[in-house]
């Protein structure tokens, strides 16, 4: 039993970081209808900028994570313009963008291994390393952390999107861009919102994952867990992306303590092959011809 | 500057590339679906074909065919169930079929897991390797040419439609992928005897990317293209083997390039023939006349 609740919280810590990732990805699905297969480069540059932020502001870790996520997102609106605006405005297939993304995630990933170099870095030790106990069940700090930042940062978002008049924005676009343009929402500048909202939570994602394992250009490789989570909770459902995150992170902790270790990337993209043909628009998804 | 034994070496690796070039194109290209999983066929047909030839003695190739036909195999049971999933869905479907079969590989202590497979025998050289590369150039023509490589094309371009006017659009899809499983497959096969040991690290998500930008490079739709792509971006890496660390960067941003600027490749849509040549020879007679035909290409381009 206390096997069962250290594997479960393991997985909802790893799977908060999932989400984050997921639904900066499901945002850009939900408006332009495409995989933004670059978002893998967003998270690992976060992962980078929270490194040297936190060399530069020692003390600040905060602060490092508020660099990290205005870095990722600056870079994910540049990577906007540069990548996918011309091809916008055109009018191109999707098939485009994805080839765009993949071009930009090749160039992202690459840069860092020729300007930083291929090497493994290791955050600073910030937190105590002693883990909370409760009887037989441990906890590190940086698991319980992930996922209180996590979780704020999910919430700043709903608020966003729930309460403010850009969040209605995006609402409307997501349902329909070319009808909210009619309607007077500046699509370009909801395009740049959602860009920049998905790269921070990008940051912070890339900086608390680097955070617990370590950075390496590779890192952007784990975001091809957040589109099985995405696919899982629906592509371009934010709630979806947050429920199919935890699952996901529960479903490979506990797919490594119960089975065995190795196999738990095999089950994950097993488990997406399967809910694809099964239940193509995921858990929450919306069951619609265009977005399926 | 390069000895000969060098050069073939690469023109080997280029006959390799376009096999798996060649299949992706028809997949691609002409019907329009996009596969992330490539490399997972790959991997199914060098497997296959060096446990054919190490511990069964078969022939060298027979055991190339075999690899392809499993990893066909391994494309119709996929096929089966993805190909009925939209745009991006079939894309994430691939890419999580080709991790899936190269971690199965990883774990597979049969053929020697993560640490690879050695002592393949090396029986790929330039020579089959051309032949190989006549025979699926010219089958991938005659197939273009005929009816159905005209249907392939018809559900790329608008496959509400082709479905109304009676073209079987799942069927076509799945020969496609099928057709394009087998290219793979065989290209898989040579690299595994050209290279003499397999590991499935060799066979990441990244050898897929790789594959898919040659052809975008060469251009969506066309043969010639493939080919032109698989020449250019398999022997620039090795022209370019001081600036290797920076090479994937110019990889990276020349995809970008191209789509924003030039989103058809090099060559999209246009074929080398005999008849084109003479017909350009023809008109290029006079300066005013090329002229008008740059001009004129300008102007399709943009279209």
């Amino acid at each position: 039993m206390s096997v069962f609740l250290q594997q479960l919280i393991n997985g909802l810590s790893i799977g908060s970081i999932y989400a984050l990732m997921a639904v900066g990805y499901s945002l850009v699905y939900s408006i332009l209808n495409f995989s933004n297969f670059a978002h893998g480069g967003v998270i690992m540059l976060g992962a980078y900028i929270g490194l040297y932020a936190l060399h530069l502001l020692p003390n600040s870790f905060l602060g490092a994570l508020v660099i990290a996520a205005f870095g990722a997102g600056l870079i994910a609106v540049v990577l906007e313009k540069v990548a996918y605006s011309p091809l916008r405005k055109r009018n191109a297939p999707s098939l485009y963008f994805i080839i765009s993304a993949m071009g930009a995630s090749i160039f992202l990933e690459n840069l860092v291994i020729a300007t930083i170099g291929p090497t493994f870095k290791t955050y600073p030790q910030i937190f105590n390393p002693v883990p909370f106990t409760f009887g037989n069940i441990s906890v590190s700090r940086i698991d319980v952390l992930m996922f209180v930042i996590a979780a704020i940062s999910l919430a700043i978002l709903v608020f966003i999107i729930e309460k403010t008049k850009v969040g209605l924005a995006i609402r409307a676009c997501s349902y329909s861009s070319r009808g909210s343009n009619l309607m007077g929402v500046n699509v370009n500048r909801i395009i740049f919102v959602i860009f920049l909202l998905g790269g921070m939570l990008a940051g912070v994602a890339g900086m608390l994952f680097g955070m617990k394992y370590t950075v390496y250009p590779q890192i952007g490789v784990i975001t091809n867990k957040s589109f099985i989570a995405a696919v899982f909770g629906g592509l371009g459902s934010l709630p979806g992306a947050v429920v199919g995150s935890l699952l996901l992170g529960l479903i490979e902790t506990l797919s490594s303590a119960y089975i065995a270790s190795q196999y738990r990337d095999l089950i994950a993209f097993t488990l997406l092959i399967v809910v694809l043909v099964i239940r193509p628009s995921g858990i929450m998804g919306k069951i619609t011809e265009d977005k399926a | 500057m390069f000895s000969w034994f060098y050069i073939e070496g690469i023109l080997i690796l280029v006959g390799i590339n376009l096999m798996v070039v060649l299949g992706l194109s028809l997949l691609t290209g002409f019907t329009g679906l996009f596969s992330f999983g490539h490399a997972g066929f790959m991997a199914i047909g060098a497997y296959v074909s060096a446990i054919c030839t190490m511990n069964y003695g078969i022939p060298f190739y027979v055991a190339v065919l075999i690899g392809g036909i499993a990893a066909m195999l391994a494309s119709l049971f996929i096929g089966y169930f993805t190909l009925n999933l939209k745009g991006d869905y079939f894309c994430i479907a691939t890419l999580g079929f080709g991790e899936a079969v190269r971690l199965i590989f990883d774990n597979l202590q049969y053929v020697g897991g993560a640490r690879g497979l050695p002592g393949i025998p090396l029986d790929t050289n330039l020579t089959n390797v051309i032949v190989i590369n006549i025979i699926a150039i010219s089958a991938m023509a005659f197939l273009i040419k005929s009816r159905h490589g005209r249907n392939m094309i018809a559900v790329r371009e608008e496959e509400l439609a082709s479905q109304a006017i009676g073209i079987n659009v799942f069927s076509y899809k799945m020969t496609a992928l099928a057709i394009s499983a087998l290219y793979a497959g065989i290209g898989g096969a040579l690299w595994a005897h050209y290279l003499g040991f397999i590991q499935p690290l060799m066979f990441q998500l990244t050898k897929s990317t790789e594959m898919t930008i040659m052809v975008i490079f060469g251009g969506l739709g066309s043969i010639t293209g493939s080919v032109v792509g698989a020449f250019v971006l398999t022997f620039l890496p090795e022209l370019l083997r001081e600036f290797a660390q920076w090479r994937l960067v110019v990889y990276g941003a020349a995809v970008i390039i191209i789509m924003i600027t030039r989103p058809q490749g090099m060559l999209g849509g246009m074929e080398f023939s005999i008849k084109g040549i003479i017909r350009f020879f023809r008109r290029g007679g006079s300066k005013k006349a090329k002229d008008t035909v740059n001009a004129a290409e300008k102007g399709g381009a943009q279209g």
